[in-house]
């Protein structure tokens, strides 16, 4: 222990030497990480920001577990996440965090069925039954149920699902918790589940290369993604018995609700009769206090101004990558738990 | 008789060729790993391409300046690091070897040669990120510099155990102290051994990814502050080699190659340093 | 003017005991390093070694979700990928252990083979898994097409014939210099009763280096073991268990270094974290214990 504690001071003192040296850089550069989900949404946003004003934002996608894990150890001035603090972590992160949602998006199950190219419509059931493991072939007649009139050929399915922690992962399950109780007893929701049946793949690139490659498969990703990809994905039925194609409008349709003033609210199995049922916010954490470790106050302003103009003029990047803006009501949300934002106890905004 | 010797000899022909060929057929995977990356790669290679940060998601052009100029930096900080640790480690172990401390250091050295460069990023996380509350450039070259030290050591060891001792003896007898004896007579004579132990070390480190995924973290813009994150090429081609987008899989292979020819010319170099002055390593 | 050359030399010689404490520190600090990193590995994984003891090690199931882990999962891929790689990439290393030490250990063509295998370490992993991924895999998946398992390709099976390639240099060089340095007495002995060339590699050469080459093997497989970067992007990262060995071997799996490097910035439970941890210190002690067995039979060797 003693041989530790003496080396970790050698370190940190070499590491002083060091930031005498690199002090005279200009600290105008902004740390966030997490959430693999909004990443394309975000560099572009930090892309814009970056040309107008002088603030650099680094954002890594790490993963959601890890931006919430990287701001526990303060290592991040914000993280991304698609899932709410859970209890432990908001044990162990120790102080409020605010939840400002960033803009919302929908997960869409892509399938690779061969001789099908039609549009697959899928239950919240079936889609528990599959990745459970329990319906094993396309031409299962719970699926045909579903799908009048389409004749699915008898190819056993292959289920494809994400490898890494990720916050499509937790929408999914998340989804498919509230849908399937034996799937909410069995497996649960997180961004990295045990899964049941199928095999792993890293990353969209992963999951999506698996699908297309793998004659029979079932997988889930995000819907710019699957877009840009040109992959077929499946109408999904919602709370109200309708099978709705995941687009812009009806990701925006559910995530069209009133939001609690913390903004932490799921979307998926939307009440919406026009709204897919995979939807999520995405969320931009940070600490309710920016007073931490030795911030200084014109880094907490810089960090604050940077979410205002994320949910402002940062939102007209949203259509174009397939995410839906925030919502008149979800805006007035975010914008006062911004001001809510405080440095030593006084507001920032 | 004579038919017992036929078979003999057939057989040692036999087993030659299959020696020459199972030889020679392992390079083809090389080579074709090699012309692949030169071929995805010397195409994206332009100045544009050197000069400039990658462009966001859905645009074209962009570059890999940020990854260029972080790779030498973190490089550069950890060779700072490395060299002067591992050259007077090394001079340590060839003057002293057989004390009990030369055991164990050379024992350590063993062992840091074998340890799996993830978990040297992952001990590193603890030691520099978590204490500086941030990733950092230094803190992926104290990782780096960790995974340096063992072939720096060792190679300025080898090089300085084969000098005659009678130039040790020799200088001191005119009554020149020690470290004037060792810095101004036996390094410089051992020089270009220790060089090129010094310049195969950083071949090595500089394609290392691993230890870089906790520490340097990466960052989309050229940044030279070494307490903050920075990107470098290894960083960047994982992580641009797994996104989905074709724009990032040609930033990787333009990156790739640069990282390609970097490590060949570093190896070129020490291979002509090695004959020049006709060392063993 | 005696005074000031007295001077000079208390100077001299305060100079060289600071040199020599200097050299002693420098390589203390080498023992300082590798008691912190073991010490640092041990601390960190200590809540997973509290709450899941000596279990861990066989644990099947690897759930973050409900706080469970068992790291049996990542040692079957780490012995499978590693030990795939290695039966692979015995007979290359041999063979060109044999080729450069006996049957042609000078020239331009030995010279160019003995630098382009050597060549194959410097590449950096990242490349070879890029090139994996986007050049090995396609193919793969329509090998395994024909053969009737399931196409991922990904998986074991992929990253253990790129773990093969990328850890032949290890046991060919040594092999190499070992074959090199058998006495040409003994080999000119053989030869001097009629032995054919193969006889007196079978009957010589092997038998007077075979502990070396093994040897040379162990160190390939440390590399093996430690390899994170290829393995990573080809392994297709499943922590489930495979239901079947053809399974098991063609389809996606995860190492002990692949999980770390996937999954340490997003392990959010302190027991996650440190479960990974205690992978990492593993990982080092079975790498530690095979590297100095191979430099211990190398010291013995070169030795006598």
């Amino acid at each position: 222990m003693k041989v530790l504690k003496s080396l970790q001071f050698a370190v940190v003192a070499l590491a002083a030497n060091c930031l005498a040296l690199s002090a005279s850089a200009q600290d105008n550069t902004l740390l966030g990480a997490g959430s693999t989900f909004v990443y394309p949404l975000f560099s572009k946003i930090f892309a814009e920001y970056g040309k107008t004003h002088d603030v650099k934002v680094n954002y890594q996608s790490i993963g959601s577990g890890g931006g919430i894990l990287q701001l526990t150890n303060k290592t991040v001035d914000f993280g991304g996440s698609d899932a709410p603090l859970n209890a432990e972590q908001a044990k162990k992160i120790g102080a409020p965090v605010l939840h400002i949602p960033m803009a919302s998006g929908a997960v869409v199950i892509t399938y690779n069925i061969p001789g099908f190219n039609g549009a697959l419509k899928l239950t919240g059931k079936d889609l528990a039954d599959i990745y459970l493991g329990k319906i094993t072939n396309w031409n299962n007649p719970e699926i045909a149920a579903a799908n009048k009139g389409v004749k699915l050929p008898d190819v056993p399915i292959v289920v494809v699902h994400r490898s890494d922690g990720s916050g499509t992962s937790f929408i999914f399950t998340d989804y498919l918790t509230k849908v399937n109780e034996e799937w909410a007893k069995k497996v649960g929701k997180a961004s990295a589940v045990n899964w049941p049946a199928g095999l792993g793949g890293k990353g969209n690139e992963g999951v999506a290369g698996l699908v297309k490659q793998t004659p029979g498969a079932i997988g889930y990703n995000e819907l710019a993604y699957a877009i840009q990809n040109k992959m077929p994905y499946a109408s999904v039925q919602n709370k109200s018995g309708k099978f709705i194609t995941p687009t812009l409008a009806t990701t925006t349709a559910s995530s069209n609700v009133e939001l609690p003033p913390n903004a932490e609210v799921s979307l998926t199995n939307t009440d919406n009769p026009k709204g897919y049922p995979i939807t999520s916010f995405t969320w931009a954490l940070i600490y309710k206090d920016q007073k931490y470790s030795d911030r200084s106050a014109a880094r907490a302003k810089m960090l604050l101004q940077l979410m205002w103009y994320n949910i402002h003029e940062g939102q007209k990047n949203c259509e174009p990558l397939n995410y839906a803006p925030l919502s008149k009501s979800a805006l007035k949300v975010a914008e006062k738990l911004l001001k809510s934002a405080t440095y030593g106890g006084k507001a920032i905004l | 008789m004579d038919a017992r010797l036929k078979v003999r000899n057939t057989k040692s022909i036999i087993f030659k060729s299959v020696i020459v060929f199972l030889a020679f057929v392992i390079t083809i995977p090389l080579i074709i790993i090699l012309l692949y990356i030169i071929k995805q790669g010397v195409t994206q290679v332009n100045w544009h391409f050197l000069t400039h940060v990658p462009a966001p998601v859905g645009e074209t052009g962009g570059g890999i300046s940020n990854a260029l100029v972080g790779s030498i930096i973190i490089v550069a900080l950890s060779s700072i690091i490395a060299i002067p640790v591992g050259i007077l480690a090394g001079i340590y172990l060839s003057e002293n070897a057989n004390t009990r401390l030369a055991y164990y250091s050379g024992l350590c050295v063993d062992i840091l040669q074998g340890v799996p460069s993830i978990v040297v990023g992952m001990v590193v996380y603890f030691w520099v990120v978590k204490p500086l509350g941030t990733f950092s450039a230094l803190s992926g070259s104290v990782a780096l510099a960790i995974m340096m030290l063992p072939i720096v050591i060792r190679s300025t060891e080898q090089t300085l155990k084969l000098l005659p001792d009678s130039l040790k003896e020799a200088a001191l007898s005119l009554g020149v102290p020690y470290h004037r004896v060792i810095l101004k007579i036996i390094v410089p004579c051992g020089f270009a051994g220790i060089l090129s132990g010094i310049m195969l070390s950083v071949a090595r480190i500089i394609g290392e990814t691993a230890p870089l995924l906790f520490t340097a973290f990466g960052n989309p813009y050229l940044s030279a502050a070494i307490t903050k994150p920075m990107q470098s090429l290894p960083l960047l081609i994982f992580n641009y080699a797994t996104s989905p987008y074709d724009e990032w899989h040609n930033l990787a292979w333009g990156a790739s190659f640069i990282l390609l020819m970097f490590v060949l010319l570093l190896n070129i170099f020490t291979k002509l340093i090695t004959r020049k002055w006709n060392i063993q390593l | 003017m005696k005074h000031k050359r007295l001077d000079l030399s208390y100077s001299q010689l305060r100079w060289e005991t600071v040199f020599k404490r200097i050299l002693w520190i420098m390589s203390a600090i080498l023992l300082v390093l590798v008691i912190g990193i073991l010490a640092t590995l041990i601390v960190q994984s200590m809540p997973s070694i509290k709450s899941l003891g000596i279990k861990f090690l066989w644990g099947k199931i690897w759930d973050p979700v409900n706080n469970i882990y068992g790291a049996y999962p990542f040692l079957i891929g780490t012995i499978l990928t590693s030990f795939t790689a290695l039966i692979i990439s015995i007979p290359f290393s041999y063979a060109i252990a044999i080729y450069l030490g006996e049957y042609n250990p000078k020239g331009w063509l030995s010279n160019l083979l003995k630098n382009t295998i050597e060549l194959i370490a410097a590449v950096p992993s990242v490349i070879y898994g890029f090139w994996g991924l986007s050049v090995l895999v396609p193919i793969i998946r329509v090998f395994e097409a024909k053969i009737g398992v399931a196409p991922y390709g990904v998986g074991v099976f992929t990253s253990s014939l790129v773990l093969a390639v990328m850890i032949i240099p290890y046991a060919a060089s040594l092999g190499t210099s070992l074959i090199r340095m058998v006495p040409s007495p003994l080999k000119e002995g053989a030869y001097a009763l009629g032995a054919t060339r193969f006889e007196v590699i079978r009957s010589v050469i092997l038998p007077y280096t075979r502990s070396g080459l093994f040897a040379g093997i162990l160190l390939s497989l440390g590399r093996a073991l430690g390899e994170t970067m290829a393995v990573a992007m080809l392994i297709g990262n499943t922590s489930a268990i495979a239901h079947s060995i053809k399974d098991a071997f063609f389809g996606p799996g995860n190492t002990m270094a692949s999980v770390i490097a996937n999954e340490f910035t997003e392990a959010d439970h302190t027991v996650y974290l440190s479960a990974l941890i205690e992978l990492g210190l593993v990982l080092f002690v079975v790498t530690v214990i095979i590297n100095l067995i191979g430099k211990k039979i190398i010291m013995s060797y070169t030795n006598n």
